[in-house]
């Protein structure tokens, strides 16, 4: 009964966006108030459908209704009660549900929050969210229906994933999605726009903060994605560029641009055709990612598995949002008349300099993630596109935007002098070169990691320089204090995001001095790296609740003392026949010691040890960021004249 | 229609501008066309799913189209199999043909049995290239779960594994009538995988 209840509110979300997607837009056009008034209402209705079948779906994946074909085939008894539940959208269509979910509920914050928006655009922007959710919820309902039944019922589930079985996973996509979906919102506020034919300073308010929400999590979401690359697929790396992680790479990227941008339409009303542009790319490459991986054209250990009719409505879908969204691009934006003027070197042209390196690096990825499969096609060669080419092809174009990040936030506004902004950056500077000799001296001759430590060093000095002088730190230290608190959080939001990119680039710098060793140790036997003794002390069996394993324990120890005991296992699941490798990582934030247990043969275990400096830091930064990225939507400016965008943290 | 919504448009001052302005006009067309070209792009991918003209899976090997590499692989002892060499592949099959690296002390090897004897029983040709093996260690476990190999080399150095490219074992390679290489597998065969790849490649180049 629950899953028809659930299945029902699915095409009752369907019908009730059908009329949100109408009504409003009719009334928008006509100056129709009724009409115009309906759609904050239908928006909430359709956050209530798309809430009920998802907690439907979901208790049928908690009761482990086996009559349901996706928990039979993604579910099990035996699972635990949280891994159930995560198992809701650890699959195919109940990801799908979370993400209409999310949509939905985001329409009703736009609903809620934007009651001093101005009637036609809130009416315009909740259509275009109508519209995508009936093209998604469409989706849903005649290709991947949750809800299928099975009779006679399964004696059980057939197990999830055992990869998905974990928290890093469980939550990755939930964050995703919330950020996908939040450039949802902006493609809206975006189009909407377009068909009013205005872009102004009141726009760019009420566009900020989603871009910044759906920014900081979507930065949550890919650093939860790598930290779990990290910790479970036992490779020691933490990014491998894989087409699937590029593909949440490039809405983040856009989104970044659009975050900077709109800060120009908010403060001087230019760049707005540009603006516009970038909120309605950010929304082009989630779906363009959305259809990577479940069309079934890549090959990922992310891809869900897939039936080339999904891909093709997905495709069909592609084409119509962002097709239509770029012709009417196309037609109205001669329209946006530009109204800032400013000279090339000051914060807007900084800025534009941002948006320009952040889009190349953009299209490197895409190019770099889109390339193989279409050699593939049209040459009919297979090539892999790796980390070399991305990383020599996104080289030369990050180290610019790196080193003007800091001077960028020290310019002012319309037109700017250069050097008094580099005479406050001098220590900055100071820092980034003792940075670069501290690292040389210590790690030897290793130049890239060097530059990069002294990257990061110019980064968070540069953001303590940006906060210094706004506190007039050093010419007015006692009025320090009272300048601290009356100064926006939006200046410490974007301070700390950035600070928290040179805490990131650390990482990155650190994991350049990772070493590794592989080694085949029988119980007893000892090995040596990085200035560590690594002893194999037993390998053993353990049992877990759905699974079986080989643990080994492995003491490190330094000068005699032991520093951590590190116990990496071998899980198989019997119910999937599948075995994943529980890395055993040991962390006192300044290095990561990492094992991983492989093969046994002959009585001794193989074992890959890894050494990874500072490897915490990467997704320490990422938290950072999204914290900056967090206090910058708390600020005054946002809550008082946009939506508040806690809407779009109703959990999920 | 909103009356305050769209802002006049500031009237070109000269020539040279209007110029710019109609080039520009052209410019804001680029996301659509770029937008147009992915999605037909995408289509043809989807396209070339269906009819397996496109396939993201299967490790790339430079060996595929391309002739089998030469190399000729003694029997192995006491197995009472033919070896295997490349002019056996090249002289005219009858029908398509797997090759596939395997040892005994290879689980997945093991896991992916059943369907090479699956596949030997239905009249598939299989040969075998045992891979870093002990001569007796291999023909135990043939003994104990069966042989679908109709020639079997021993490749003892792992020397001709190098010619072909293997990554690891097991790893299956069809080889077309003439002789040339069309598919390539790393990895254990699965059920789906036959039924989805295999079998459909097998039927096109018989």
């Amino acid at each position: 009964m629950i899953p028809e209840l659930g299945h029902f509110a699915l095409a009752l979300a369907c019908a009730v966006a059908l009329a949100q997607g109408v009504l409003p837009l009719v009334g928008a056009a006509r100056g129709d108030a009724r009409l115009i008034a309906l759609a904050p209402p239908l928006a909430a209705a359709q956050a209530l459908a798309a809430f009920a079948a998802f907690v439907a779906l979901a208790w049928s994946f908690a009761v482990n209704d086996t009559t349901v074909l996706g928990v039979v085939q993604n579910s099990h008894s035996a699972k635990p009660l949280l891994y159930k539940l995560t198992g809701t959208w650890g699959n195919h269509e109940g990801s799908m549900v979370l993400w209409v979910l999310i949509l939905a509920l985001c329409g009703g914050a736009v609903a809620g929050f934007g009651r001093r928006l101005p009637g036609a655009l809130q009416a315009r922007v909740l259509a275009v969210l109508a519209w995508i959710a009936v093209g998604f919820l469409l989706f849903i309902l005649a290709t991947s229906n949750p809800f299928r039944r099975v009779w006679p019922p399964a004696p059980d589930g057939q197990g999830l994933n055992p990869v998905l079985q974990d928290p890093g996973l469980a939550f990755h996509p939930p964050l995703l999605y919330l950020g996908y979906v939040g450039f949802a919102v902006t493609f809206a506020f975006a189009v909407a726009a377009l068909l009013e034919g205005r872009v102004d300073a009141a726009w760019g308010r009420w566009v900020r903060p989603w871009a910044l929400a759906a920014w900081a999590f979507l930065t949550l979401g890919i650093a939860l994605g790598s930290w779990w690359a990290y910790y479970e697929l036992g490779w020691g790396g933490f990014w491998f560029w894989d087409p699937v992680e590029n593909a949440s790479l490039l809405p983040w990227l856009a989104g970044t641009a659009l975050l900077h941008s709109a800060i120009v339409v908010e403060k001087r009303e230019a760049l707005k055709v540009w603006t516009v542009l970038l909120a309605l790319l950010a929304f082009a490459l989630s779906l363009l990612g959305t259809f990577l991986v479940r069309s079934g054209v890549l090959n990922s250990v992310h891809a869900f598995a897939s039936d080339p009719a999904r891909g093709v409505f997905i495709l069909v879908l592609l084409a119509l949002y962002v097709g239509g969204g770029f012709a009417l691009f196309a037609a109205r934006a001669p329209a946006l008349a530009p109204a800032g003027v400013f000279a090339p070197l000051s914060r807007e042209g900084a800025l534009v300099l941002n948006n320009l390196f952040l889009c190349s690096i953009g299209a490197v990825v895409l190019s770099g993630t889109l390339y193989p499969l279409f050699a593939d096609l049209v040459l009919g060669v297979k090539i892999s596109v790796g980390p070399p080419f991305f990383h020599t092809a996104i080289l030369p174009l990050a180290a610019p935007l790196l080193l003007a990040m800091p001077i960028g936030t020290l310019l002012p506004w319309k037109r700017a002098r250069l050097w008094p902004v580099l005479q406050r950056l001098w220590w900055a500077a100071l820092a980034a070169a003792g940075a670069l000799l501290l690292a040389l001296a210590l790690a030897g001759a290793r130049v890239w990691p060097a530059l990069g430590f002294a990257a990061a060093a110019w980064l968070i000095g540069g953001a303590a320089a940006d906060l210094a002088d706004r506190l007039a730190l050093f010419r007015r230290p006692a009025a320090a204090w009272a300048r601290a608190r009356g100064l926006p959080r939006a200046a410490w939001g974007a301070a700390l995001a950035h600070a928290g990119l040179g805490l990131t680039l650390a990482g990155i710098a650190g994991m350049g001095l990772a070493t590794e060793a592989l080694v085949a140790l029988r119980p007893g036997e000892s090995a040596r790296l990085a200035g560590y003794t690594w002893r194999l002390e037993a390998v053993r069996d353990v049992a877990g609740p759905n699974w079986s394993a080989r643990r080994a324990t492995v003491t490190v120890g330094r000068d005699g003392a032991v520093v951590a005991v590190l116990e990496p296992e071998r899980r198989f699941f019997p119910l999937g026949r599948q075995t994943t490798t529980e890395a055993a990582i040991a962390t006192d934030l300044l290095r990561d010691l990492y094992a991983v247990l492989g093969e046994e043969r002959d009585g001794a275990a193989i074992l890959r040890l890894h050494h990874n400096p500072l490897a915490p830091w990467i997704w320490l930064g990422a938290a950072v960021m999204a914290l900056g990225g967090g206090l910058s939507l708390s600020d005054r400016r946002v809550r008082v004249a946009a939506p508040a965008p806690r809407g779009a943290t109703v959990p999920a | 229609m909103n009356d305050t919504g769209s802002l006049p448009h500031a009237p070109p001052r000269d020539a040279a501008a209007a110029r710019t302005a109609r080039s520009r006009r052209w410019l804001l067309y680029a996301p659509l066309a770029a937008a147009g070209g992915a999605v037909l792009g995408f289509w043809a991918l989807l396209r070339g799913l269906g009819t397996g003209r496109y396939d993201p899976r299967g490790v790339p090997s430079a060996l595929i189209g391309q002739p089998v590499p030469d190399f000729a692989l003694p029997p192995l002892e006491g197995a009472g199999l033919p070896g295997l060499s490349a002019a056996d592949l090249r002289g005219g099959l009858e029908r398509p043909a797997l090759v596939n690296f395997w040892a005994s002390w290879c689980v997945p090897c093991l896991v992916e049995h059943p369907l090479l004897m699956r596949l030997a029983r239905e009249g598939t040709p299989v040969f075998g290239i045992n891979y870093k093996d002990r001569p007796e260690d291999a023909r135990a476990f043939l003994g104990r779960h069966g042989n679908p190999f109709a020639r079997l080399g021993a490749d003892q150095p792992g020397r001709v594994a190098i010619d072909w490219g293997v990554y690891g074992v097991p790893e299956t390679y069809l080889v077309d009538r003439g002789g040339v290489i069309r598919w390539r597998w790393a990895g254990p065969l699965t059920p789906p995988l036959l039924e989805s790849e295999l079998r459909p490649l097998l039927r096109r180049h018989a």
